[in-house]
């Protein structure tokens, strides 16, 4: 039975590079109208996660389905925005010319590309090449592009890396503004205090969900003060005990960990 | 395929070198000097007459391989090609987007390199002049085509750039440029025949003198036109949504 109110459903997910397990047999789910954030340390396999979501990841096993269709479907390509962790955006082209080309292959009209411009306060710099922006802006560059389609489901991987604390704040506030319009957002970030400003949060280690809560719930549970602490709190825990909650591997959502309790 | 992703893609390459007029310029320029080059050096002699419509042939074909490989590696290195893929952009789409503005370009090349032949060198064309401008873009589609593919298989810059001499000096060997290919050994004249650079020189030899009939060009247009749908089919199976 497919679940409407449900916009990522992943079940059993496992993914191999080489001989290596990325992640195994990871079991998410994702209420639509959220902002779930995918916290972890480099390497621990969120972008992989991510990756498999929007469907350019290949998969060994397991099912993801988004908006209750398989991932990576051709109808899902207007629905889903994509926020790769590289910049991938076009270097040699300005910021306007970047976006008039994605909104054409999304089939958009000309009007979205003010109105990103807009939200991702790079108005200033539209006619600068991208080349020749710093590092925050083109990656604000390469948000734009994943907002232009006005997606249902955003996945956005480590959007704010290298801004300023105040833009950092500025697209925090823009991520609640689209989820309060309805849109879902993934987003993934090591830096943990962007931890508190999620309804909830997925920490991630060496390819396990090993936890999966709300913030505030995640500092009760822990004991602790701020979501590094908490992170910290649960790897130890996992350290002394092989098989730590939730159980390893395996797990399901915590009831009432999703659907606005952050906000 | 759609119309409106392809013109955006072909739009948005041409921006892209458009962006880089020291490219333009190279890309422009340089067919002309070389070809007057060797016109010099075979001054008195008929020799630039028979070798200058292969040389024009080269062109097209050499440079939109380049072009097309490293601008297509470097969407598959920089996460633009994955980003399009999760896009309702076809793999179709995006390969013919890259053969249209490749095939743009080289027709303002060809215009470039023929004018120079003709008017400064004294290249003679006895046959049909548009037949020739067919011949260099089909060339450079060609060039595109193996580009595309070639990108594929190359992990960096310094790969694609070695796959150039190793697809395009054997077809400029075998193709008749240096020996007539009815002069090689039997088993080089067979792979000769059948390598697409090698009808891309004989046609614009055949325009130029003028001795055979359009059929005859035309014939040679549509073999390569089967390897350039040959490496696009192959090309736009490399081209993969899910990667590893």
């Amino acid at each position: 039975m497919v679940n409407k109110s449900m916009a990522v459903e992943v079940d059993g997910l496992t993914v191999r590079r080489g001989k290596s397990t990325v992640l195994e047999d990871l079991t998410l789910d994702v209420h639509a109208g959220a902002v779930v954030g995918l916290l972890g340390p480099s390497g621990c396999g969120k972008s992989t996660l991510m990756r498999s979501i929007v469907g350019t990841q290949v998969v060994h096993a397991g099912s993801i389905r988004v908006f209750g269709e398989p991932a990576g479907s051709a109808s899902l390509r207007r629905r889903v925005g994509y926020m790769t962790q590289s910049v991938s955006v076009y270097d040699d082209l300005t910021v306007r010319q970047n976006l008039d080309y994605f909104r054409k292959v999304l089939g958009a009209g000309p009007e979205v590309v003010d109105r990103v411009l807009d939200l991702t306060d790079l108005s200033g710099t539209a006619a600068q090449l991208v080349e020749n922006l710093s590092g925050g802006q083109r990656s604000r560059v390469s948000l734009a592009v994943a907002l232009l389609g006005e997606p249902d489901l955003l996945v956005l991987d480590e959007p704010t890396v290298g801004l300023d604390p105040v833009l950092r704040a500025d697209l925090w506030a823009l991520f609640r503004r689209l989820a309060a319009d309805g849109a879902t957002l993934l987003v993934s970030s090591h830096v943990m205090d962007e931890a508190t400003r999620c309804d909830r949060l997925l920490l991630m280690r060496e390819g396990d969900i090993i936890a999966d809560d709300s913030p505030n719930g995640l500092l009760e549970a822990t004991g602790t003060e701020t979501a590094e602490e908490a992170f910290l709190a649960l790897i130890a825990g996992q350290d002394r005990a092989p098989s730590p909650r939730p159980a390893h591997g395996r797990h399901r959502q915590v009831p009432g960990a999703s659907e606005g309790s952050g906000q | 395929m759609n119309i409106a992703s392809v013109l955006a893609t072909a739009g948005r390459v041409l921006a892209q070198i458009k962006h880089d007029p020291r490219t333009v310029a190279l890309l422009l320029i340089v067919p002309s000097l070389l070809i007057g080059l060797v016109a010099w050096i075979f001054t008195e002699t008929p020799v630039f007459a028979t070798i200058g419509p292969a040389i024009i042939a080269l062109f097209p074909f050499i440079v939109m391989f380049l072009v097309a490989s490293i601008s297509t590696l470097r969407e598959r290195r920089s996460g633009t090609l994955e980003r399009l893929l999760t896009m309702p952009v076809g793999k179709g789409s995006f390969i013919l987007g890259y053969a249209l503005a490749f095939g743009l370009l080289s027709i303002v090349q060809t215009a470039i390199a023929v004018a120079f032949s003709v008017w400064v060198c004294g290249l003679e064309i006895a046959g049909q002049i548009w037949l020739l401008f067919v011949v260099a873009v089909v060339d450079a589609l060609l060039g595109t085509a193996l580009g595309l593919l070639a990108s594929a298989f190359a992990r960096s810059e310094f790969q694609v750039v070695q796959f150039m001499p190793a697809l395009v000096f054997p077809q400029i060997l075998l193709g008749g440029l240096f020996l007539p290919r009815d002069q090689l050994p039997d088993v080089l004249q067979t792979i000769g025949d059948w390598l697409p650079l090698s009808h891309a020189m004989d046609a614009l030899g055949a325009v130029a003198s003028g001795d055979e009939d359009s059929a005859y060009v035309l014939v040679r247009i549509v073999f390569i036109c089967a390897w350039i749908i040959g490496a696009i089919a192959l090309g736009s199976v490399t081209l993969r949504r899910r990667t590893p």
